[in-house]
Parts: structure tokens; C-alpha cells; sequence
């Protein structure tokens, strides 16, 4: 018990003093999850909302594969990215392995299906004849998609927290891939399982801590914004 | 009334859905300012007819003229823009009753003001102006298909096409709303096409009845006509039933 109180305690005095060490993994977490959270959308939504309202063979499969990938376990991921960003491996030549943009790319993977598969859910969710209705004001095939998209955007901003809770929390695919190098690729998972490696228990707390009030305010955020969104 | 007058006009249009043929339909027009409702049990057609007459499902064949013009596959989207569609549930995006309404007018590229403007004077039309402000999730039936009519006004279209839009409404709410849309279509001149199982639709509203049944038109002519001359049980039991629109 006394472990735990006295890790918070430290916990405490280093967020409250700003300590430069752990200002720095949680901004670099920051950016790395909230880049590859803004890739996920803009490869899951229209990816989405394409599922969603077209018809070809397949379809089903495609989406029982986007479904079975929003629990894409991040090792897996890691795995992957790394022999794809390995020097031999196919995209070894990019040269970024062990880099920011290579946790990034892992994140995007990790996210990508979680945002597509409830842009899918979302816009089918929406009244069968909502699409007719709004073809029969005139709308064109463009403006369509943006008034069922814009229909949406309150089961939307669930995707974008469930992307950004995924990967600011993952540790398997960022570890793999980034290294856990300081001050380059150290984020606030990596550096957590680092300090606790090392007994290092009140800094791993501190560390915990931070990911817990990080990932709540963004979901706090993303909420407010919802809630306020809804018309009375 | 001749075809070069038609306002649409229909030539051999068949639907297929599922394997299924839904609608065969050698002829038909509408002309400028008539009121058409079309009958007809279950699965008789009267939604695909719509729904074609809209371009809003593929036809298998066939052409659509409107004002003269056959409507190209190109020429699908200009061409909605002119007509209007109410469905049978309001289906009202989720924003304020006026931002709804001013949904077409922005779709057609008019200004947020320009659109705002016609938006209200189509609520006032139907007498929910007073509703502008609210969240259109939080209607209540009859004033969302109010607001869905006014949506389908606001554009002045030559033509609305109505599916069964008060199938879901009480029946003095229905009553109530049936003659403020005869008198707002008479006033305004659009010609309309109401599928439609409510005889208080058919009868209160329109100039000809048309009776659909296994995707093609069985019967047509005047309300009185067609009452007269039921072509089968459907009619006969749409004669027989007692409702207010007979008084």
C-alpha cells in the first residue's frame, strides 16, 4: 500500500513540477497517437462511407474483415509493420523504422479499421430511405455522402475516440516499432513498461497517471463537443 | 389532353428489383397542376412507380420525358430539382425545423439567406413557422410531416411526389393535414402523385385515380368513376369504407 501512496505522491510532485522528461514523452505521445488518429479518419471514413452505400461482390467480406480488424491485436501489427519497414523488408528503403513516423503508420494500422467499422455501423444506422430522400431534394452523388456523413458525425465522434483511446494505449506495436528510444520514440506506454522493468514504481505511476488524464480529456473533449452538438 | 402537353410523361418504364418485375408501365403522364393518386393493395407497385417516376431506382427500360424533355441518366440530378418527393416517415435531418426545410434550396446553391427566407414562408405555408427554432427530432408526427411537406414546397417544385405521407398520422391529424395539402396544392398549382391506401388522401386531394395492382395500372379515370366502376375487391373495398372524406 504504502508503494502505491508513495508512488503517487512522486506521481504527483512530477506532473505539478513539469519535470522536462516527462513533458516530453507525453507531448511526443501526443503527437504520435493524435497524427495517427487524424490518418485513421481520413482513411476510415471515406473508406467507411464507401462500404456503407455501395454494393459489389464482396462487400460482405470486406466488411467482416474491417470488423475482424478493429480488434487487431497491436503485436500482430507490430509484427508486421516492422518486417514491412525492415532494411530488406518492402518499405524498407522509407528508412524510418525505429522512428516517430513508423509508431505513426502502426497506430494508423491499429485505428484505420476501428474508425471504418463504425463509419460502416454509423451511416448504416441512419433511416433505410434517408439516402432516397436526400437524392429526391437534388442532392448529387458528393453532396449526398457529406448530408449522411454530416447525419452521422455524433456516432463519428465515437470513432474518433475509440481511434485515438486504441492507440494512445497500445503498447505492443509502438514498442515493436519505435523502440522505446529516448528522447526520440519514447512515449508514455513504452516508457510505463520501461520504469517498471526497473522498480522504478512512483515514475511508472506518474507515468499511468498521465495516460489516464490524457485519454480522459480528450474523451472528455470529444464528448462536450457531442453532447453540445445535439440540437434541443 | 395530349402527350406534347404532359407535364411528365412515361413510355413502356419496367422495374425490375430482385429478380422481380415491379413495374410495367406502357404509358402514363401527368399534366400541369393535376392531382393523381394511385391505389392499390400491398406490393401493387406504388412505391416503385414513385420511386422510378423520381429516377431514384434504375429502370430496366424505358423513358422519362418532363416538360418535353427525356430525362438522360446525365440529366438525373437537374431533373430532381425540379420535382419534389415526401417519403412515408418524414425523415428530417437531425438540425432545427428551419435549417430542414432550407436543406433543398442549399442543395439547389441558394444562399444561406435566400434559402433561410423561402424556408420560412414554406413553414408558414403549413403553418409550423413557429416551429423554426426547434430540434426536428423532437416533433411530433403530424408536425413532422409538416415540416417534411414544407421541405418538399420550398423548392416550388412542378411536381411532388408523395409516398403515402400520412400513413403514420392519426386519424384527425390526417384528416386535418389532408385538407391543408389540397388546399396548399390547389393554391400553389403543383401538380402531385399521392400513393396512397387512405381514401381521405385520395378523395380530399385529387383529379384522377389510379388503381395499380401487380405492378401494372388496372384502372383509371375520375374519383367518381373509378368508385363506380370498382375493377376489383381492392376498389370495391375502398368504396365500401366509411370515412369522414365522403361528407
Amino acid at each position: 500500500m504504502d508503494l502505491i501512496l508513495d508512488g503517487i505522491r512522486t506521481a504527483l510532485k512530477l506532473i505539478f513540477s513539469l519535470d522536462r522528461e516527462v513533458l516530453a514523452v507525453t507531448v511526443l505521445s501526443l503527437k504520435i497517437s493524435g497524427c495517427a488518429t487524424l490518418a485513421s479518419l481520413l482513411i476510415g471514413i471515406p473508406a467507411g462511407v464507401f462500404l456503407a452505400l455501395s454494393d459489389f461482390p464482396g462487400r460482405r467480406l470486406v466488411i467482416s474483415l474491417v470488423n475482424t480488424g478493429m480488434g487487431l491485436p497491436p503485436v500482430v501489427v507490430g509484427l508486421f509493420v516492422t518486417i514491412f519497414l525492415w532494411r530488406n523488408g518492402p518499405l524498407g528503403f522509407l528508412e524510418i523504422l525505429y522512428t516517430p513516423l513508423a509508431m505513426i503508420l502502426a497506430q494508423s494500422v491499429i485505428a484505420a479499421p476501428i474508425v471504418t467499422g463504425i463509419t460502416i455501423a454509423s451511416i448504416q444506422n441512419l433511416p433505410a430511405n434517408l439516402k432516397l430522400q436526400v437524392r429526391a431534394l437534388g442532392a448529387t452523388r458528393l453532396q449526398t455522402v457529406w448530408i449522411l456523413v454530416r447525419e452521422s458525425r455524433l456516432p463519428l465522434l465515437a470513432a474518433v475516440m475509440a481511434g485515438f483511446g486504441g492507440v494512445i494505449s497500445e503498447v505492443g506495436a509502438s514498442i515493436m516499432v519505435g523502440g522505446n528510444i529516448k528522447g526520440q520514440t519514447r512515449v508514455l506506454t513504452t516508457a510505463t513498461i520501461m520504469e517498471t522493468g526497473k522498480g522504478n514504481f512512483d515514475v511508472a505511476i506518474a507515468l499511468s497517471l498521465i495516460l489516464l488524464l490524457l485519454a480522459f480529456g480528450v474523451n472528455y473533449l470529444l464528448t462536450v463537443i457531442q453532447q453540445r452538438e445535439r440540437p434541443r | 389532353m395530349s402527350e406534347k402537353t404532359a407535364l411528365l410523361h412515361v413510355e413502356n418504364l419496367q422495374i425490375r428489383r430482385g429478380g422481380v418485375q415491379v413495374l410495367d408501365l406502357p404509358r402514363f403522364s401527368i399534366f400541369a397542376e393535376e392531382k393523381v393518386a394511385i391505389i392499390g393493395p400491398n406490393g401493387a407497385g406504388k412505391s416503385s412507380l414513385l420511386l422510378g417516376l423520381a429516377c431514384l431506382i434504375k429502370r430496366t427500360r424505358g423513358t422519362i420525358a418532363f416538360q418535353g424533355e427525356v430525362v438522360t441518366p446525365r440529366g438525373e440530378t437537374a431533373f430532381r430539382r425540379r420535382i419534389a418527393m415526401v417519403f412515408q416517415e418524414p425523415l428530417l435531418f437531425d438540425t432545427t425545423v428551419l435549417d430542414n426545410v432550407a436543406e433543398g434550396l442549399r442543395i439547389h446553391g441558394s444562399s444561406r439567406a435566400e434559402a433561410r427566407e423561402a424556408a420560412l414562408e414554406s413553414l408558414e405555408l403549413f403553418m409550423v413557422g413557429h416551429l423554426a427554432g426547434r430540434s426536428a427530432h423532437k416533433l411530433s408526427g403530424g408536425e413532422a410531416q409538416r415540416v417534411s411537406l414544407a421541405r418538399a414546397f420550398a423548392v416550388r417544385p412542378k411536381l411532388i411526389l408523395m409516398d403515402e405521407p400520412f400513413s403514420s398520422l392519426d386519424l384527425p391529424t390526417r384528416i386535418v393535414l389532408a385538407e391543408d395539402l389540397g388546399r396548399i396544392l390547389h393554391e400553389s398549382g403543383t401538380a402531385a402523385i399521392i400513393a396512397t391506401h387512405d381514401r381521405i388522401e385520395a378523395l380530399r386531394v385529387v383529379d384522377r385515380l389510379v388503381v395499380m395492382d401487380g405492378g401494372v395500372i388496372v384502372q383509371e379515370g375520375s374519383p367518381q368513376e373509378v368508385i363506380a366502376n370498382p375493377v376489383n375487391s381492392f376498389v370495391a373495398a375502398f368504396k365500401r369504407t366509411t370515412a369522414p372524406a365522403d361528407s
